[in-house]
């Protein structure tokens, strides 16, 4: 019984905090396939939630520019700017 | 949200069952919304909910990925924060579960003469220390800032007080023996980035501090093994240093004799020069500008009567805690004209330096309607709370006098 109970307890303890992780349902429009596509793989997506609507658009430039160069995130130019746009209009200031 | 009754069963647990850290998935995640501070992000107010990890009762869910949860303000009414209500803060998200049976620190450097391994046993061998204090993430209250910084838009719950036990860092460094040159001391933990050019979350310490007796690398928490998500099996301890340097799931300690670098150093961490009045340097790191953050300021936060609540006419015990980063509690004062009269409050418990310390005052409302109350504390140094928020750009140090507004009729 006493091996039940902490074979449990480590089980309850080896879930990974992503087993807990509800989806995060962001506003459909133009880009949100490269949000998810990009930026989940990461983190999740409510830290953009969090961080809105206050950022201007030269605040979601540099957040997604911090990303690539200080996180080292693999975006494109390309999806940078959809990203960035796509922030910009559905979660900006 | 939460009853009184849940309450006390909640402290109970945390304080007293050993098996809370490693407790079965709790299942009582509440639905109803959370009264969060106006004064949050609008995303943030929205987007929060009460959601409970493996092994934590339900806490104040800002982001899954790295986890990133605060404690609700209800389990601030006591100086003892509980292992399951515990707030919990990452900055990577791939977190091994540690296996105690291969876990070890690895101790050395080039500015240490030798290096040595630490298994957990070894550490427990050692002779134990313990004390109570904060640990308070650098950027609890961030979500306060006006203008808004982004970053994790904590409320008042990123922060906790425990009565930690372990080993002294300072006896694992005897262990190698320490260089004269040797100017930092760097530690990694177990949590490492998804992808590899994401820059390992490493953090330093200057020596002075690293080998003060109270620094620990502490295995126990409120006499139970650390939470997982608090570092289990064990974590470095800095009383009186904001939580960015407690290092979770330690597996490196070493001494070096160049200042470290890196994103977590020379970026991130770092607040104006000369603006705050901390007493703690960390002159190796530091650059014309700014500095890295080392002990928290003083502060207090007023957790009962809530924002908001309706009472009864007639008296209202204001309680709440404070706390310094490590020269202790003087005096809580609170005011019920906006700041023009203070009055004493009485301190609770004296649970050492470190810790937080209740207050409580009677206050009697002189007519029924809102009644604001503010609450501020000074440390035995002399340094007290600011009325205006020093602004910086990682949104650090809020320790802006807390005011609740409740009505009586």
């Amino acid at each position: 019984m006493r091996a039940l109970i902490i074979a449990l307890a480590a089980a309850a303890i080896a879930l990974p905090a992503a087993a807990q992780e509800k989806p995060v349902e962001l506003k459909k429009a133009p880009g949100l396939d490269k949000v998810e596509g990009n930026c989940s793989g990461c983190h999740s997506l409510d830290y953009i939630v969090m961080n809105s609507p206050f950022p201007n658009a030269a605040l979601w430039d540099a957040e997604v520019a911090k990303m690539i160069k200080a996180f080292g995130a693999p975006i494109s130019d390309a999806d940078a700017k959809t990203i960035a746009d796509y922030l910009k209009q559905n979660y900006g200031s | 949200m939460f009853t009184r009754r849940h309450l006390i069963k909640t402290a109970g647990a945390g304080l007293a069952l050993t098996g809370s850290a490693f407790g079965l998935r709790s299942v009582e995640t509440a639905a109803a919304p959370i009264d969060l501070p106006a004064a949050l992000p609008e995303g943030v107010r929205s987007n929060a909910m009460l959601d409970a990890l493996p092994g934590k009762k339900p806490l104040i869910k800002l982001s899954y990925r790295p986890p990133n949860y605060e404690t609700p303000i209800e389990y601030f009414r006591t100086a003892i924060t509980p292992n399951d209500a515990f707030f919990v803060r990452y900055h990577l998200s791939n977190i091994p579960e540690v296996d105690v049976r291969t876990w070890k620190i690895v101790v050395g450097g080039e500015g240490a003469n030798g290096q040595a391994e630490f298994t957990l046993d070894d550490l427990k061998r050692l002779p134990a220390a313990e004390l109570v204090a904060v640990n308070l993430c650098s950027g609890n209250r961030r979500g306060l800032f006006q203008p808004h910084v982004p970053g994790v838009q904590w409320s008042n719950g990123a922060m906790g007080c425990a009565r930690w036990k372990g080993a002294r860092l300072k006896d694992l460094l005897d262990k190698v023996g320490l260089k004269k040159e040797a100017i930092e001391i760097v530690f990694d933990g177990a949590d490492s980035p998804i992808i590899d050019k994401t820059p390992d979350f490493i953090k330093s310490i200057p020596t002075w501090k690293a080998v003060e007796d109270t620094t620990l690398v502490a295995y126990e928490m409120n006499g139970a093994p650390l939470p997982h998500f608090n570092g289990f099996p064990a974590r470095v301890v800095v009383p009186g240093w904001t939580g960015v340097y407690w290092m979770k799931h330690v597996t490196s300690i070493s001494a070096v004799t160049k200042p470290e670098s890196g994103f977590w150093m020379n970026t991130a961490y770092r607040i104006p020069l000369g603006r705050f009045p901390v007493v703690a340097r960390f002159t190796s790191q530091e650059t014309v500008g700014n500095t890295p953050i080392t002990e928290m300021v003083v502060n207090s936060l007023i957790t009962n009567p809530t924002d908001g609540a309706n009472l009864k006419m007639g008296p209202v015990v204001i309680g709440g805690i404070a706390w310094d980063g490590g020269h202790g509690i003087r005096t809580v004062e609170v005011s019920s004209d906006g700041g023009k009269t203070w009055v004493a409050a009485t301190l609770g418990e004296d649970l050492g330096r470190f810790a937080f310390r209740t207050f409580s005052y009677d206050f009697a409302p002189k007519a029924p309607g809102k009644q604001t109350v503010m609450a501020r504390a000074t440390n035995k140094i002399g340094q007290t709370q600011t009325t205006e928020l020093i602004h910086n750009p990682a949104g650090y140090h809020h320790n802006v006098v807390h005011s609740v507004t409740f009505n009586v009729a």
